[in-house]
């Protein structure tokens, strides 16, 4: 009996675990063919302006004070932490360049994009997924407006923009806590400090940090319209929405975050 | 009123939809003349709000023939279906107001969006003419939530009403309200009807805004049109299903 029960119960959990295969395909091409449906309404006319300028405005602005507080503890905790190490091997004078490597390449842009994929992310999925279950899509939709365009491409792209501007951001503002945290127990000036800091730099450190943010960008505004523009109806359609878009946009920063170090490791490996 | 004579704008031949398994139109066959209001009256479930989805384009049928001012629906492209939806008004159940924007913005949403040539003024006209006919004109500066259900139902309207449509589609227009607001929106339909000449159908369970505002009622029953008629010939039916309706 009891090896019978093992059967049933073994068969009941492939089933499960094929349904919930089957539902992971499926949500990852619906999700290919969003992307698809993105690029091929991103170009052609009209253009929404406007609302490509509103949705840039309130991505920043509503991301701005948590990035900011964020980039500064992160730079200050990261600064304190490592000050006694260096300070062991007599390395000290190289803590504004470690922080600033360790801040540009990786930190900073990953940091600032998991804040943007749950602040931006689940505000796309809850609104986009409410508009959906109070009939907006389709009342703008009747009322001849492509809401795809409107309210789709213009997210998407203002996300793209907006999250590299926010990681330039959350680093500067990082910087200036690791320039408070090393003055905590030393005494070292700004302009000097900053010279440590960029004079460390390459065009190898700052241009792959900063290309990949872009693609961040992106897939935080893909994910959370996708999540939203097909949430499914009713407030916990509304609530499963917002909080799945977080998680996969949150999963998809780590994801490119690995496939930029590798690219970035193949055509800089030197560096 | 005599079909034969005036123009047909809606004509559905033998449409069916189904979502997966469920088979929600069946068998519609419908006509619907110029200047007509028509109710549509079944229970939940029915297909009746798929029905009028389907007539703007927001689903497409399975099977069968809907032809919209003399175009069939499934033949048109993103543009045509955009030509076609300026003439074709929808009041949505829940009004489907922009809860982002304005009373003023959301009316003038569609005009933006449609007469790109109008100017400020002539938009703010309109705007104010569209809510002065729904007896909104207090509320032009102010969000839809501090609206209430009523309010919401014909500013609704009013946003609809706005691109002039020839035909209007309300879905459950008087839901949710309380009997008297009902009546209202219910004697705004027929004023609409009289004052811009449209044809409407009119979803609804709602007998009394059945019996104001429709010439003619045609009542769904699991997804096939089981009896037309006034709103009297179907009261005083012989098939008991039909009367129960009325009771």
């Amino acid at each position: 009996m009891v090896q019978g029960k093992g059967v049933l119960m073994g068969k009941a959990g492939g089933i499960y675990h094929a349904a919930a295969l089957n539902d992971f395909f499926k949500e990852v091409s619906y999700l290919a063919l969003f992307t698809g449906r993105f690029f091929r309404e991103v170009l052609p006319p009209p253009y929404e302006l406007r609302q490509f300028i509103r949705q840039s405005y309130l991505i920043a602005f509503r991301s701005f004070p948590l990035v900011g507080i964020t980039g500064f503890i992160m730079g200050l905790v990261l600064t304190i932490q490592t000050q006694p190490i260096l300070t062991q091997f007599g390395a000290e004078a190289w803590l504004p360049a470690m922080v600033s490597l360790s801040l540009i390449r990786e930190i900073g842009p990953v940091i600032t994009a998991l804040i943007c994929a749950g602040e931006v992310s689940s505000s796309m999925g809850a609104e986009l997924g409410s508009m959906k279950v109070t009939e907006q899509i389709d009342a703008m939709q009747v009322s001849g407006t492509n809401p795809f365009k409107y309210l789709v491409v213009t997210r998407v792209l203002a996300a793209t923009l907006m999250v590299p501007l926010l990681v330039i951001i959350g680093d500067a503002v990082g910087l200036c806590g690791s320039f408070v945290g090393v003055n905590l127990n030393g005494n070292i000036s700004l302009h000097l400090f900053f010279s440590k800091a960029m004079g460390t730099l390459n065009f190898s450190d700052l241009l792959p940090a900063f290309v990949k943010t872009f693609f961040f960008g992106f897939a935080i505004g893909l994910v959370g319209c996708f999540k939203g523009y097909y949430s499914s109806k009713g407030t916990e359609g509304v609530g499963k929405a917002a909080n799945s878009a977080v998680v996969i946009a949150s999963l998809l920063v780590f994801i490119i975050d690995m496939i930029a170090v590798q690219i970035t490791s193949l055509f800089f490996s030197q560096a | 009123m005599d079909s034969h004579q005036t123009p047909i704008v809606v004509e559905a031949e033998h449409l069916r939809k189904s979502f997966g398994d469920n088979h929600v139109l069946k068998d519609i066959n419908l006509r619907l003349a110029k200047g007509e209001n028509l109710a549509i009256l079944g229970q939940s479930g029915t297909g009746k709000s798929v029905l009028i989805k389907c007539m703007v384009g927001l689903l497409f049928p399975d099977a069968g023939r809907l032809l919209v001012l003399g175009k069939d629906v499934a033949d048109l492209d993103d543009r045509g279906l955009d030509e076609m939806r300026m003439k074709v008004g929808f009041l949505f159940q829940s009004g489907a107001l922009y809860d982002s924007m304005t009373v003023r913005e959301n009316l003038e949403f569609p005009i933006r969006r449609q007469m790109r040539s109008k100017s400020s003024a002539e938009i703010s006209a309109l705007v104010e003419e569209s809510l002065e006919n729904v007896g909104l004109s207090e509320a032009i500066d102010v969000m839809p939530v501090e609206l209430s259900g009523g309010m919401r139902k014909r500013l609704g309207l009013a946003r609809t009403l706005i691109l002039k449509p020839e035909i209007m589609l309300y879905d459950e227009p008087t839901t949710g309200l309380d009997p008297i607001t009902s009546r209202g929106i219910s004697s705004l339909i027929l004023e609409v009807q009289e004052k811009y000449n449209t044809t409407s159908i009119i979803v609804t369970h709602d007998l009394e805004c059945t019996r104001i505002v429709a010439n003619r009622v045609v009542m769904l029953e699991k997804g096939i049109c089981v009896a037309e008629g006034t709103y009297e010939d179907l009261r005083q039916s012989n098939d008991p299903w039909v009367r129960s309706f009325f009771e």
